[in-house]
C-alpha cells in the first residue's frame, strides 16, 4: 500500500527512471531493447488521424454509421483500429440536441488507439475537477458555446469502456471527399470540447 | 479510496491551460517510463487496478505535485516495492543487492506488439446475472471504501437511470486489492445535473457514467 517516501522532495524524475531501468534489466525483469518501442508506437502509429477517419467513414456511409453506434469496437476494427485502451469501444452520437464530452475524473482514461495519448489538459485536474460540475463553462474556454435548450451530456469513463464522440458533420460538406471531411475533425471534436467546422 | 485523485466536482484548480495541447513525450524518461510500465505489466509484475490503485494511494501533496508521468514513475515504484520484486534501498542506487534468481521473462517486442495492438479486456465470459436491466432506477450506494474504487464520491447516494447494460468485467475495487475479479456486470448510468450538483446545473445537461453492480442499490431501498 502507500508509503510515504514521497514526501521529501522528489529527485530527479529522469535519475530516477534512469536507476529504475538499470535495476530492472539487471534483475531481467524488462528488456532494454524493447522499453523504448511502446513510446515510439504512440508517437508513430496512432493519433487522433485515426478516429477521424472513423468519423467521416460514418458521415458518408449510413450502413458503417448503424454499426459503429451499434458496436463501436468492432466497426472501429473494421478500419483496422484498436488494441490497448481500445477493447470496449462505445461511440457517442451528438444530435442537434444533445452535445457529448468525454472525461475520466479519476485518472485520466482515453481511448488510445483512436485518439492518440491524451494531451496534457486532458489529465489536468482543471478539466477532471470541473467538466463535470460546470461543463457549459469548462466548454466555453475551449471556445464552444451551447445553446440553454441543448442537453449536454458528459461521460466519466470511469470504468474499462472508452468513449468516442462522433460529432455532427458540418453544412456546406455535400462535396467533399471522404479524405476532405476527416480533415475537418480535430482531436477536441472527438473528445467533445470542439465541433467540427465547415470549411471556410 | 476517498482520495486526491477523486477530484469530480473540486473547485479551486481554475482554468483550463491549454498552452501544452500536445499529447507527446516532453523527455526521454517519459517515454521510458511508459515502456517500464508496460513492460512491467506485460510481464505480470501487477496489474492495471493496481497501477491505479497505487497512483491515488500517493500523499495528497506529492499527487498534486507530480506531473502525469512523474505519477506513472512513483506508483510503478510502489507497486515494484510492494510486490518484493525491488528493495527501496535497491532502487536508490540503481543496481540489485542480491544475485539475480528471476525466472519472469521480460516482455519481448513480440508480445509488446500483441499488447499495444490487442490490448486485453477485463470483460469476463462467466455467466453472472445482472441485478439491473435499462430504465431501472438506481441509487449509487454510500460507501466510502478505504481500498480502490471505481465509484467516485460525487455520485454517491444520487439517484440515476440505468441506460444500458456494458456486460460482465472483473471488480476494479477486487482486482486492485489481490482479491480475485469478482466478474460482474458493468451498466452505463445517466444522473441529471441537478441530481448531482443542485439548482446550479442546467435543468436539461446529464452524466451518464459506468457503475458495477456493487455500486448501485435499487431506488426504494437496498435489495433483500
Amino acid at each position: 500500500m502507500a508509503d510515504h517516501d514521497h514526501t521529501d522532495p522528489p529527485s530527479d524524475p529522469a535519475l530516477r527512471v534512469k536507476a529504475l531501468e538499470s535495476l530492472l534489466v539487471e534483475k531481467g525483469l524488462i528488456d532494454p531493447n524493447v522499453v523504448g518501442e511502446f513510446a515510439d508506437y504512440y508517437e508513430h502509429r496512432v493519433g487522433p488521424r485515426n478516429g477521424a477517419k472513423v468519423v467521416a467513414r460514418a458521415w458518408v456511409d449510413p450502413a458503417y454509421r448503424a454499426r459503429l453506434l451499434a458496436d463501436g469496437t468492432a466497426a472501429i476494427a473494421e478500419l483496422h483500429f484498436g488494441g490497448l485502451q481500445g477493447e470496449e469501444m462505445v461511440v457517442l452520437e451528438n444530435t442537434p440536441t444533445t452535445h457529448n464530452v468525454v472525461t475520466c475524473t479519476l485518472c485520466s482514461c482515453y481511448p488510445w488507439p483512436t485518439l492518440g495519448l491524451p494531451p496534457t489538459w486532458y489529465k489536468s485536474f482543471a478539466y477532471r475537477s470541473r467538466i463535470v460540475i460546470e461543463p457549459r463553462s469548462v466548454l466555453s474556454e475551449f471556445g464552444l458555446h451551447l445553446p440553454d435548450d441543448v442537453e449536454v451530456r458528459v461521460y466519466d469513463s470511469n470504468a474499462e469502456i472508452r468513449y468516442l464522440v462522433l460529432p455532427m458533420r458540418p453544412r456546406n460538406t455535400d462535396n467533399l471527399s471522404e479524405e476532405a471531411l476527416a480533415a475537418l475533425v480535430t482531436r477536441d471534436c472527438m473528445i467533445g470540447t470542439a465541433v467540427p467546422r465547415p470549411p471556410a | 479510496m476517498d482520495g486526491i485523485a477523486d477530484m469530480g466536482g473540486m473547485h479551486g484548480f481554475g482554468p483550463i491551460d491549454r498552452s501544452d495541447d500536445d499529447g507527446t513525450f516532453h523527455a526521454e524518461w517519459e517515454r521510458s517510463i511508459l515502456g517500464i510500465t508496460f513492460s512491467a505489466l506485460g510481464a505480470g509484475l501487477f496489474n492495471v487496478d493496481e497501477i491505479r490503485r497505487a497512483t491515488e494511494s500517493a500523499d495528497p501533496l506529492t499527487y498534486l505535485k507530480s506531473t502525469y508521468y512523474e505519477r506513472w514513475l512513483y506508483s510503478t515504484e510502489d507497486l515494484l516495492k510492494e510486490k518484493g520484486a525491488v528493495t527501496a534501498s535497491e532502487l536508490a542506487i540503481g543496481r540489485s543487492a542480491t544475485p539475480v534468481t528471476n525466472t519472469v521473462p521480460p516482455v519481448t517486442s513480440d508480445v509488446a506488439r500483441v499488447i499495444l495492438e490487442q490490448g486485453g479486456t477485463s470483460r469476463s465470459a462467466d455467466g453472472v446475472a445482472p441485478r439491473f436491466k435499462p430504465g431501472d432506477t438506481v441509487i449509487a450506494r454510500n460507501i466510502h471504501p478505504h481500498g480502490h474504487t471505481r465509484l467516485p464520491r460525487y455520485v454517491r447516494g444520487k439517484q440515476g437511470t440505468v441506460i444500458l447494460d456494458h456486460g460482465i468485467f472483473a471488480l476494479p475495487d477486487s482486482n486492485a486489492a489481490g482479491l480475485g475479479l469478482r466478474s460482474q456486470h458493468v451498466y452505463g448510468v445517466r444522473f441529471a445535473a441537478r441530481e448531482l450538483w443542485g439548482p446550479q446545473a442546467s435543468a436539461c445537461d446529464t452524466l451518464q457514467i459506468d457503475l458495477f453492480d456493487d455500486y448501485l442499490d435499487p431506488a426504494g431501498g437496498p435489495a433483500a
